[in-house]
């Protein structure tokens, strides 16, 4: 299986990405530049963090109309893997694929520092190597990472499975002092309803190597490589049917 | 036209405008004059530091390259060489805190890419006032979100550096900020415009009027006036400065340029002169086709813009249409603006005149240096009697006190506003002895340090400087590093004040002679003068950044304490003294004494003891002593350990309880080893003449002293880690 990294201006964490994948993970990793029209044939497309175009209008808000994100919404509507990581997710907002929006963090301030998040569904394409239930440390990065949907649209997410990460304690307490943006539900990442597109704040690929302090971040890219390497190759229309709701 | 106060204006003096007529043959137009305004003022021309710089020891085994280019150059060997380099943005950060430090990470950025490296790190040493004040809050909370702003946005980890208060900074506070880059070796740039007929090629952000005059700015004294200063502070542009970042590395990499300078203090001026001089050429230059951000700028807001954001570059003409196709991908103009030519002259014209015609060596190397007059630093205020001051009735109240006291207590509440883990190289998270960064695809890593005392500095300069360097190789060690090179940041008052050249005069010869016994050479840095307001100086404030290898990162050194039950071990000698301590300033109002003493020698044989343990695998965690002394460095052991793990110590009878415990004697080092290890250790300390003793074992729920037998101080870990955790954030109310 390859994977595939967006490249837009301002991404910052795209090198970082690739790292992980290629060196951590040993697995075939491209740079996709935001400006080009083609995937180069990934099996899985990343949205890296950092801050495209400067995050200036609104986080991820200008990124949306890279001319490269026409194929990414293709890609996403034939049931391509899309994982978007931090300033990736706000993309993945902005873009329609994901529901609701970020808000400034609850404290206004930028914050970097370990989190524990929960696995609250372990029967999706990024978590498949988790268990339901198990406890994460990984780092955070944002300014703003505080989730917001309408209370419509997250009855619906809790109610098909949804909400696959949120904010916990280091026992899996999702308490309130553990909620360190103020996101709704203490929500850190959530997929699509038809399951192959995910987007969370944490950065994974910041928390893959004992020596940088967690390896709990290689889980999610493990999960996307089982998925990927026991099924048709991605972009095929077979592979959207196969989406599961897990509940 | 030009008379004394036109002069006053430019911070030119009547000597040295006779000078300027001398050298360029004629009498200066306007622009010519700020010209030399800006490249003549303290902040581009040294002109009070020059004299006493050359005292600094600038070349050793890694150096690649010294003093005089935007940073210095160390080998680091796998062909690599890292460049670093710190510098000021006090003036500015004070007039307008946010885009003041801002554009501070912004510049430094800029100084190290435009040699060719990516930054990797950047560190701040940041001074404020007390935080009781609104005002200094209102200040620190600007730098610290400028700050992170800037960083973040670039995708530079903010991995480390120090912040103090002290009311000597009410008025002036002090933003230094260091920045290392990684670079192949074969792959330096250096600012040269060589080659007649060479293009000469504008990159980034258009010119404006930010910023005009920013240098001379930084090199008065501050009135009550300073509000009005603001239009001189530029405004950043992260997003820009990251474009830029991967364009210029992209023409350098693939070989399409022949040098290249950023536009920082003094924007185009500075830069189209240093590359002419530098590469023995003159230059050529057409206003006009200078990319604007506003109608009507005259040759003068254009040459002393300091806009952010801008290079210049120098290419080939063959090679030219290359690199702007380099810069259009990233969404960024190229215009060639000018040409290198024979001659030595820069000649600038605007409107189809030239506006501008002068020799560049005049402007860029014949800036007069100044022998100042020197008074010697007054001696301090003498610390009572050590007899005669009250004993603490409740220690462990005493070190509660110490832990909350906003230079000690915990600084989360700064660094986790900054991104410390981008790029992935962040081994140890902020809070260590020092930052660790490994290098990708080696086994190798870099361990770095920002330090200064500066109340040992104002004390006695010459002590002060002397300890700051021995603290900084310090720190390194503690974390199993090797110290290799040096850049200074060195903040001081008016250089007219005599007492003020005293204490800089001071402090130089303290680090020159520190860094010699270190064996580390000064590479570059910058220095700030005029860090006066309203008449008042700050304590002298050398900054010194440091950067170390440690060869294997696998057996680098946390530190805090890693089991219950390992053996605790003090390296160094604990003296009678108190002068200059937090102890004595926090708990008795007293800023007084003579700093701690400092035997240079030995403080290289306890550090050389502490890397061979760390590279023998013997030393579980390791902590230097600084402020607060040994109790607060047992306290952040324990808070440093993953469970909070206490300690039980057991001192020797001696000095007085209070001198024993909160005492910042030098060239202490606080370490763990397993128990089976300690005797052999001791040993080996012995025999190196290193004094070392066994004080106790880690374990337990408190931190537990025992002197002479008698238990002097008991304190909860947590009770002590809730003092030191939640002082900062106790200032700044957080609305949830």
């Amino acid at each position: 299986m390859k994977f595939g990294v967006v490249q837009f201006p301002g991404s910052n964490c795209d090198f970082d990405t690739f790292h992980a994948l290629r060196d951590v993970m040993k697995r075939p990793t491209v740079m996709l530049w935001h400006k080009d029209h083609d995937l180069q044939g990934v099996d899985c497309v990343v949205l890296p963090g950092g801050f495209s175009y400067g995050d200036y209008l609104r986080s991820g808000a200008i990124a949306r109309f890279s001319p490269l994100m026409q194929e990414v919404k293709a890609f996403a509507r034939r049931g391509g893997r899309l994982l978007g990581i931090c300033n990736g997710f706000q993309i993945l907002l902005e873009l329609g694929l994901l529901p609701g929006a970020m808000l400034r963090n609850k404290n206004l301030k930028f914050l970097c520092q370990h989190v524990h998040i929960r696995v609250e569904n372990a029967r999706t394409d990024f978590t498949r190597a988790a268990r339901k239930g198990q406890v994460l440390r990984v780092p955070i990065a944002h300014f703003d990472g505080n989730y917001y949907a309408p209370p419509r649209v997250l009855r619906d997410l809790e109610a098909n499975g949804q909400v696959v990460f949120r904010y916990c304690d280091a026992d899996g307490n999702v308490t309130p002092e553990a909620n360190v943006n103020g996101s709704l539900d203490n929500i850190a990442g959530i997929r699509n309803a038809a399951g192959n597109v995910l987007g969370l704040m944490p950065h994974p690929e910041r928390a893959s190597e004992a020596l940088l302090g967690s390896e709990d971040g290689r889980t999610i890219f493990e999960s996307l490589i089982l998925s990927l390497e026991k099924r048709t190759p991605a972009g095929r229309p077979a592979a959207g049917k196969k989406a599961r709701h897990d509940r | 036209m030009i008379d004394k106060a036109l002069l006053d204006r430019h911070g030119l003096t009547e000597d040295e405008y006779r000078l300027i007529v001398e050298l360029i043959g004629k009498e200066p137009n306007l622009t010519e004059l700020g010209i030399f305004s800006v490249m003549w003022s303290e902040h581009c021309g040294y002109k009070s530091s020059r004299v006493h710089l050359k005292k600094l020891p600038t070349e050793g085994e890694h150096v690649v390259q010294g003093p005089g280019e935007n940073a210095g150059v160390l080998d680091i060997g796998g062909g690599q060489v890292v460049v670093f380099k710190i510098e000021s943005h006090n003036h500015p950060s004070y007039i307008e805190p946010y885009q003041g430090a801002a554009t501070g990470v912004g510049g430094i950025l800029r100084d190290i890419f435009t040699m060719g490296a990516r930054p990797i790190a950047v560190m701040d040493s940041l001074r404020f006032g007390p935080p009781d004040d609104p005002k200094n809050r209102s200040v620190m909370e600007g730098v610290v979100s400028g700050i992170s702003g800037y960083g973040n946005a670039f995708g530079v980890p903010t991995v480390g550096g120090e912040v103090y208060f002290d009311p000597c900074y009410n008025l002036n506070p002090l933003v230094n900020v260091f920045c290392l880059g990684l670079a192949d070796k074969d792959k330096v740039f250096y600012a040269r415009a060589e080659g007649a007929g060479n293009k000469v090629l504008y990159v980034g952000a258009k010119t404006g009027r930010d910023g005009i005059h920013g240098a001379t700015m930084a090199s008065a004294e501050f009135g009550k006036d300073t509000e009005h200063k603001r239009p001189n502070v530029q405004v950043g542009d992260p997003f820009k400065e990251k474009l830029l970042l991967e364009a210029c590395l992209e023409v350098m990499d693939r070989g399409l340029i022949v040098g290249i300078q950023d536009m920082g203090a003094a924007g185009l001026t500075c830069s189209t002169t240093e590359m002419a001089a530098k590469g023995g050429m003159g230059i050529v230059i057409d206003l006009d086709k200078v990319p604007q951000r506003e109608a009507g700028m005259t040759p003068y807001e254009i040459l002393l813009s300091e806009s952010q954001e801008r290079m210049l570059l120098v290419a080939t003409p063959e090679k030219v249409e290359a690199v702007q196709a380099v810069f259009a991908k990233w969404d960024l103009d190229a215009p060639v603006i000018g040409e290198v030519v024979e001659g030595g002259r820069a000649r600038i014209s605007f409107k189809g005149e030239v506006v501008v015609d002068i020799p560049v060596d005049a402007v860029v190397n014949l800036c007069p240096a100044y022998d100042r007059p020197i008074a010697a630093p007054a001696p301090p205020p003498p610390a009572p009697a050590l007899q005669a001051m009250p004993r603490p009735a409740d220690l462990g109240e005493t070190l509660l006190r110490l832990l909350a006291s906003p230079s000690i207590a915990d600084k989360e509440w700064v660094f986790r506003q900054y991104d410390h883990m981008v790029q992935v190289n962040t081994v140890f998270l902020p809070g260590a002895d020092a930052a660790v960064l490994r290098i990708k695809g080696s086994r190798r890593a870099l361990a770095m340090t920002l330090d200064c005392n500066s109340l040992y500095t104002r004390l006695d300069p010459r002590t002060g400087a002397r300890i700051a360097v021995a603290e900084a190789c310090r720190n390194l060690a503690c974390v199993g590093a090797r110290p290799i090179g040096v850049t200074n940041c060195l903040n001081f008052g008016n250089p007219e004040k005599p007492e003020v050249m005293g204490q800089f005069e001071q402090a130089v010869a303290g680090l020159a002679e520190a860094c010699r016994t270190f064996g580390i050479p000064v590479t570059g840095g910058n220095v700030s003068f005029y860090n006066d307001t309203e008449g008042l100086s700050i304590h002298p404030t050398p900054v010194l950044g440091v950067v170390g290898i440690i060869a294997d990162v696998r057996k680098a050194v946390r530190p805090g304490f890693r089991a219950a039950g390992d053996a605790v071990v003090l390296v160094g000698e604990s003296l009678d003294e108190l002068g200059g301590t937090e102890y004595l300033k926090t708990i008795h109002g007293l800023e007084a004494g003579s700093p701690p003493m400092i035997d240079l020698e030995q403080e290289k044989r306890n550090q050389e003891f502490i890397l061979e343990a760390i590279e023998a695998g013997l030393v579980r965690s390791a902590h230097d002593l600084s402020e607060g002394g040994l109790a607060v460095a047992l306290a952040e052991c324990a808070f440093h350990s993953p469970r909070k793990i206490g300690c039980e110590v057991d001192l020797a009878g001696g000095l007085r309880e209070d001198a024993l415990l909160f005492g910042e004697s030098q060239s202490r080092i606080l370490m763990t080893c397993r128990p089976a290890d300690l005797s052999g250790l001791l040993k080996t300390a012995a025999a190196r003449g290193v004094p070392a003793q066994a004080i106790g074992r880690t374990g337990g729920a408190a931190l537990a002293v025992r002197h002479a037998g008698r238990e002097i101080l008991r304190v909860p870990v947590e009770k002590a880690f809730r003092a030191w955790k939640d002082s900062l954030p106790g200032f700044f109310k957080v609305r949830a």
